[in-house]
């Protein structure tokens, strides 16, 4: 329930945001609607296109029908029928009149698999680095890892993913081109292809995690219950891993949670570099065309997997530490 | 892998022979190898007459529309020629050749009614839909009435044949008018003949059958802004996949006739177009022979012309006229341009050759003196303030100036859209040069997408912020004087928003003579008059030229069939490429 | 009430000193250094002692003395990189010292055991009670998980807690202070172990707890005839369980001896401190003497001398300022009753029976 009124006041603030701002600048209904016509303005089809939007309406009116359509659908016509576009319906395009949600539908599983695999890259290289480091804390690779993690913290995604793509696509062409090829289709294909925007993310990622897991394990080693293990003579490695990561992974998973939940909405970049059509690029192009169903549509989808991720983040933090499961 | 590598290398190969047997005999320009600098601007490159293989474009951005309906983009008039047949079209071929604008879905090319103002095409027999269905005129009619006049659904498109059909104001379109007789100045009086009636002369209308808007479109497959999803075609590609935004793949129309087609090879097995590709990747991919051309034929991103201009890729770039002027107009209506001296003064002060550099040099484009631009029929060569090197003659500047009543020079404003970083370089080199006769500019800045709707084309706006002095750069909707001078220098143009007549020329003298010339039906005498409108405007002195632009374009060693079509801006004849992959 | 071994607390370099047969742990010049940012950390510097079976060796001494530290290394858990352990840890005939670490790893848990100080955070949160004995038992007998969980339930049984079929599968955060100290002394016993220690087991706990848990231990040990060590910094918690006393000050040993003798006749100015400062039910707080101003030495920079003379109010009393360049070493004071301060034995039975004792 909270989450849906989460999305109910993510949706208004964005449609508000829309509408008043560039209002304040003065814009008018005609000069947004002057936008949605091709290069030939003529006072006719802004008029047409104005109506047909419903952008004559109050801008109340107009989020009240977004809603509806969310709902139970709506009815448009851009063309010789109206055609109804069913419940959960996003509006059509105000630049291409194309539904967006079938437009939607097809971007996520990019966005997704893009965040799905460098979140399970990261979360290997990571969290192994980080407890490396910690257990090494010191010694010279723990200093070497640091040294490499400050370096992924620091560079920009679409530096290193521009050197990858430089290194293997052109000079050692180990990959023929950077694609989405559907899960479904192939998943090996789709696994191989996606590897250097992956890799360029999950570095930029890693290199975080890396840091997190050794502060964690740091805390964590020195606690008592760690020198409780020992004392009952278990083996280091068990110690390690199963009393010091369980809880040096709890802090974890919540960030985790909440960094791969935004960033299936929000690797711009990533999506750019490479060329891949994710919801985040698509977004881009969207805010460059002052295409607000589209803005709209991305917004809710990227505020339903922060909403989603932080509940599943919820059930897993109450698995993991048994002292917030019944509060 | 390797094998594809192998293919690939003997593919080219043959390709090589091939291109060398048929440009054979004497020929001396190189259509074999890969060609030398700027060798497609006059020849095809690569030539070869090999069926097969797949032509890959990218483009770094989106297409207003693939829906020859519903698009004003000129590579989407180039590319949709693949999959729409249009009543006429230009002749795929090199250089000069391919400004001819030949006869496509129509026998020949319109019959004219002396006064110019009833246009007559016959379709020729035998050309099918992509189902099978023959093609008639009813679905031309149809194709023109709801690219002109449903612009709540489909407003991408130019509406030239609105304005200039009879009746064009009053009809609703076909999508509120369901009346089965539709537009009444359109006749169709039997399945092949198609009738235009129009409200004025217009002697270039064949130019305007070449618009993608006369693509058949048969109505009961219409769906509006959705039929970019479902294109029939009736060229000899159709859609296999399009994905909104993302791309769409082309295969053969097996309905496609050859025989009914004498100006398309169509060569390639499919094509595929990508968008939406970080156009620096579009570059990489270019030069490492990834994909076969860049759809947007705007040339390579500033970052990679350094690579491109020397060394071994330079043999692949072609420097193409992109069938635009930058200038500058002069306001006659803002203090002190309402002088013709003062103008003039500007004219032969400025020093051109800087503005150029400013911009980014002969990559950029070269000096222009003329506002036509050489790749535009009329365009005729001339230099009415010519210039050293065109670095400006300060001594005539200063007699006009004099002329004038401001012999120590005068303070104006002179605009420039923030977001095109070689229009503010080339207003700041305007601005060095024109201090040294005293005239002191201060250059204002503003967004390239309200330019026209809110600022420089708002007469009122520059009047009151006394803005002398406006940043332009215009390219024609077709190629001939009419289609590049009508919307600029005709008093007509002058809107109170979104006007591109930016000096507010009304010339009673210039409006006249391109109303008489666009109702001469003799092309030569036409063509010819455009070249003199183009000298009477420079006369006037308000527009300034600055520069022809260019594209510097790259062609990968596997494309085939190569070379630039100055009907559209300058980009690669997307009829007539092929590839060796 | 068996005696300490004299011999076995001789000099701190004695080589080689041969180990009586009733002595099941016996440490001898115990050294742990830890080298910090600041300097080296001499947290343990020299101590020796034997523990027999049955037997109960109380270690006393404020925080930072080096009492936890030497029971630390006494389970091996101080081999990090910055630790530096020399000495000799003899358990059972074996040295564990030069041993290898996981040979020792072997002895811990099951030969010899920990009770640590605030079970809630010695215990993990996120296993149950009932998992971390199970976890104990298993690492050294190799039984099923349900024969080691029966194994658990009788442990709690046997520590008091009631239900503990039910309270098996609770987590620490669910047990009161009392209930999971019991559990955690299940913990330690559940593989009956021969050597325990009990480190500040009652800290944290309420009065009448404390006195249970003391009760408990010390039934325990009756039953298992374990030897154990109780670490303490609260002399009236081992005044009624230890059988030898060990007093330790700035990572060395100031005093030791029978308990007995200790209480009665102590001989370092420090363990008087520590005496005025025990609480007794018979007196007002504010009728406390000596108590032991200022704060304990720092472990990298320990005074000159006698650690203890900034401290000390009698730190003049010996002559040609001594206390503070000369180290005073343990001598012997009584039967198995040794010391180390500078005062001869007669000034330190005047002070002790003329200004301590009648104020105690």
């Amino acid at each position: 329930m909270g989450a849906v009124l989460l999305l109910l006041v993510v949706s208004a603030v964005t449609f508000a945001i829309f509408f008043l701002v560039p209002r304040l600048g003065g814009q008018t209904a005609d000069q947004l609607a002057t936008q949605y016509v091709g290069k030939d303005a003529n006072p006719a089809s802004v008029a047409a296109i104005k109506q047909n939007l419903g952008l004559d309406q109050p801008v109340y009116v107009q989020y009240w029908e977004f809603i509806k359509g969310l709902v139970v659908g709506a009815d448009y016509k851009f063309g010789p029928d109206a055609t109804h576009c069913s419940a959960p319906c996003f509006g059509y395009s105000f630049k291409s009149h194309i539904e967006v949600w079938p437009q939607l539908q097809q971007r996520i599983p990019v966005s997704f698999s893009l965040a799905v695999g460098a979140a399970v890259i990261w979360l290997i290289t990571g969290v192994t680095t980080g407890v490396i480091s910690a257990l090494r804390k010191g010694k010279p690779i723990d200093r070497f890892a640091m040294f490499i993690a400050l370096a992924g913290v620091s560079l920009p995604i679409f530096f290193t993913g521009q050197i990858l793509l430089a290194l293997f696509v052109y000079e050692i062409p180990i990959w023929e081109s950077i694609d989405y090829v559907p899960f479904t289709d192939n998943p090996a294909e789709w696994a191989w292809h996606l590897m250097l925007p992956w890799i360029s993310l999950a570095f930029l990622f890693s290199a975080l995690y890396a840091r997190l897991t050794r502060a964690g394990m740091l805390e964590t080693m020195s606690e008592d219950y760690i020198r409780t293990a020992r004392a009952k003579g278990l083996k280091e490695t068990t110690v390690v891993a199963k009393h010091g990561l369980r809880s040096a992974l709890t802090p974890i998973v919540t960030i985790f949670g909440m960094d791969f939940g935004t960033l299936v909405g929000t690797a711009v970049l990533t999506e750019t570099v490479f060329s891949l059509q994710g919801i985040g690029a698509y977004s881009v192009q969207a805010i460059k065309d002052n295409d607000l169903p589209i803005v709209m549509g991305v917004t809710l989808v990227a505020a339903f997997f922060i909403v989603f991720c932080n509940l599943i983040v919820d059930l897993v933090y109450a698995a993991i530490d048994p002292r917030v499961r019944y509060s | 892998m390797k094998t594809r590598r192998v293919t690939a290398g003997v593919a080219s190969v043959l390709a090589l022979s091939l291109g060398a047997a048929a440009c054979g005999g004497g020929d001396d320009n190189d259509g074999g190898g890969n060609g030398k600098k700027d060798a497609a601007l006059n020849s095809i490159v690569n030539a070869s007459d090999k069926k097969g293989g797949t032509v890959t474009y990218e483009h770094s951005d989106v297409p207003d529309s693939l829906d020859p309906g519903n698009t004003y983009y000129g590579w989407v008039q180039n590319f949709s020629r693949l999959y729409g047949r249009t009543l006429t079209t230009f002749k795929p071929a090199a250089g000069k050749a391919g400004l001819e604008v030949v006869p496509d879905l129509a026998e020949g090319l319109g019959k004219s009614s002396p006064d110019a103002k009833t246009w007559t095409y016959k379709l020729r027999a035998g050309v099918k839909f992509q189902d099978g269905t023959p093609v008639t005129s009813k679905d031309v009619k149809y194709a023109i009435e709801r690219s002109n006049f449903a612009p709540e659904a489909l407003s991408n498109g130019p509406t030239y044949f609105k304005s200039y059909l009879e009746g064009g104001d009053k009809y609703k379109g076909p999508y509120k008018d369901k009346s089965a007789e539709g537009i009444k100045s359109i006749e169709t009086p039997d399945d092949r003949t198609i009738v235009f009636k129009l409200k004025q002369p217009f002697a270039d209308f064949d130019y305007l059958a070449t618009f993608s808007q006369t693509a058949p479109v048969p109505q009961a497959k219409d769906t509006g802004a959705k039929y970019v999803q479902a294109i029939q075609s009736t060229g000899p590609y159709q859609f296999q996949s399009y994905e909104e935004g993302r791309g769409a793949t082309l295969v053969r129309n097996k309905q496609w006739d050859a025989k009914t087609d004498p100006i398309r090879k169509a060569l390639p097995d499919k094509i595929t177009i990508k968008f939406k590709v970080n156009p620096v990747t579009v570059d990489n991919n270019l030069l490492s022979d990834k994909i076969t051309a860049d759809a947007a034929g705007t040339g390579v991103q500033p970052q990679t012309q350094p690579k491109v201009l020397r060394g071994k890729y330079a043999n692949q770039t072609d420097s193409s006229y992109a069938g635009a002027t930058q200038y500058i107009a002069l306001n006659v209506n803002v203090k002190p341009f309402d002088n013709a001296d003062c103008r003039k003064a500007v004219q032969w002060g400025l020093d051109k050759q800087s503005v150029l550099d400013a911009m980014g040099g002969s990559p950029k484009g070269d000096v222009a003196t003329t506002l036509l631009p050489p790749s535009v029929n009329g365009y005729t060569k001339f230099d009415t303030y010519a210039t050293d090197g065109h670095k400006g003659d300060v001594a005539k500047a200063k007699e006009a100036l004099k002329a004038c009543g401001k012999p120590n020079g005068f303070n104006t404003i002179l605009t420039a859209r923030s977001d095109r970083p070689a229009e503010v370089a080339a207003a700041t080199a305007i601005q060095a040069s024109l201090k040294k006769i005293g005239i002191n500019i201060e250059i204002k800045q503003f967004p390239s997408g309200k330019y026209f709707s809110n600022f420089a084309g708002v007469p009122s706006y520059v009047h009151d912020n006394k803005l002398g002095m406006l940043s332009m750069a215009w390219g024609a909707d077709w190629p001939t004087g009419y289609g590049f001078l009508d919307q600029i220098v005709n008093g007509a143009a002058i809107k109170p928003s979104g006007g591109n007549n930016l000096m507010e020329l009304d010339d009673p003298k210039i409006n006249k003579a391109l109303t008489d010339a666009i109702a001469n039906t003799d092309d030569a005498a036409r063509t010819k008059a455009w070249g003199e409108i183009d000298k009477m405007v420079l006369d006037n002195a308000s527009v300034v030229p600055l520069v022809y632009r260019k594209n510097l374009l790259l062609r990968p060693t596997s494309a085939q069939n190569v070379t630039v079509t100055q009907a559209y801006l300058g980009m690669y004849d997307y009829l007539l490429m092929s590839s060796s992959k | 009430m068996s005696k300490l071994d004299k011999a076995a607390l001789g000099e701190p370099d004695t080589t080689a000193p041969s180990v009586p047969d009733d002595v099941f742990l016996s440490v001898r010049d115990l050294r742990i250094h830890f080298d910090t940012d600041d300097g080296l950390v001499k947290s343990v510097d020299g101590v020796s002692f034997d523990v027999r079976k049955g037997k109960t060796l109380g270690i006393v001494g404020e925080s930072g003395s080096g009492k936890s530290v030497t029971s630390l290394g006494v389970m091996g858990l101080h081999r990090s990189a910055r630790a530096k352990v020399s000495g000799e840890v003899w358990l059972d005939g074996q040295e564990l010292i030069a041993a290898d670490p996981d040979d020792v790893r072997r002895l811990r848990g099951r030969k010899m055991a920990m009770i640590f100080q605030d079970p809630l955070s010695a215990m993990h949160p996120y296993y149950s009670v009932g998992h971390q004995i199970v976890e104990a038992y298993r690492v050294h007998h190799d039984v099923s998980k349900k024969v080691a969980r029966q194994r658990a339930i009788e442990m709690l049984d046997r520590v008091g807690i009631p239900e503990p079929g039910k309270r098996v599968d609770g987590y620490p955060h669910e047990f009161s202070g009392g209930m999971r100290q019991r559990a955690m002394i299940a913990m330690s016993l559940v593989n009956n172990p021969e050597l325990l220690i009990a480190d500040e087991p009652t800290t944290a706990l309420d009065v009448t707890v404390q006195a249970q848990i003391l009760d408990l231990i010390r039934d325990l040990q009756k039953e298992f005839g374990s030897a154990v060590i109780m670490i303490t910094h609260d002399l009236g918690v081992v005044a009624e369980m230890a059988d030898d006393l060990l007093v330790m000050y700035g990572g060395r040993c100031v005093e030791r001896g029978p308990a007995e003798d200790v209480f009665s006749e102590p001989r370092h100015p420090y363990t008087w401190g520590l005496l005025g400062s025990m609480p007794r039910l018979d007196r007002e707080e504010t009728d406390r003497l000596i108590p032991i101003k200022g704060a304990p030495p720092s472990l990298i920079n320990l005074p000159s001398g006698c650690a203890f003379h900034p401290r000390c109010p009698y730190a003049d009393i010996p002559k040609d300022n001594v206390t503070r360049t000369v180290r005073p070493e343990l001598t012997e004071v009584g039967g198995s009753h040794w010391a180390a301060c500078h005062m001869t034995q007669e000034q330190r039975e005047r002070i002790w029976t003329e200004e301590i004792a009648p104020k105690l």
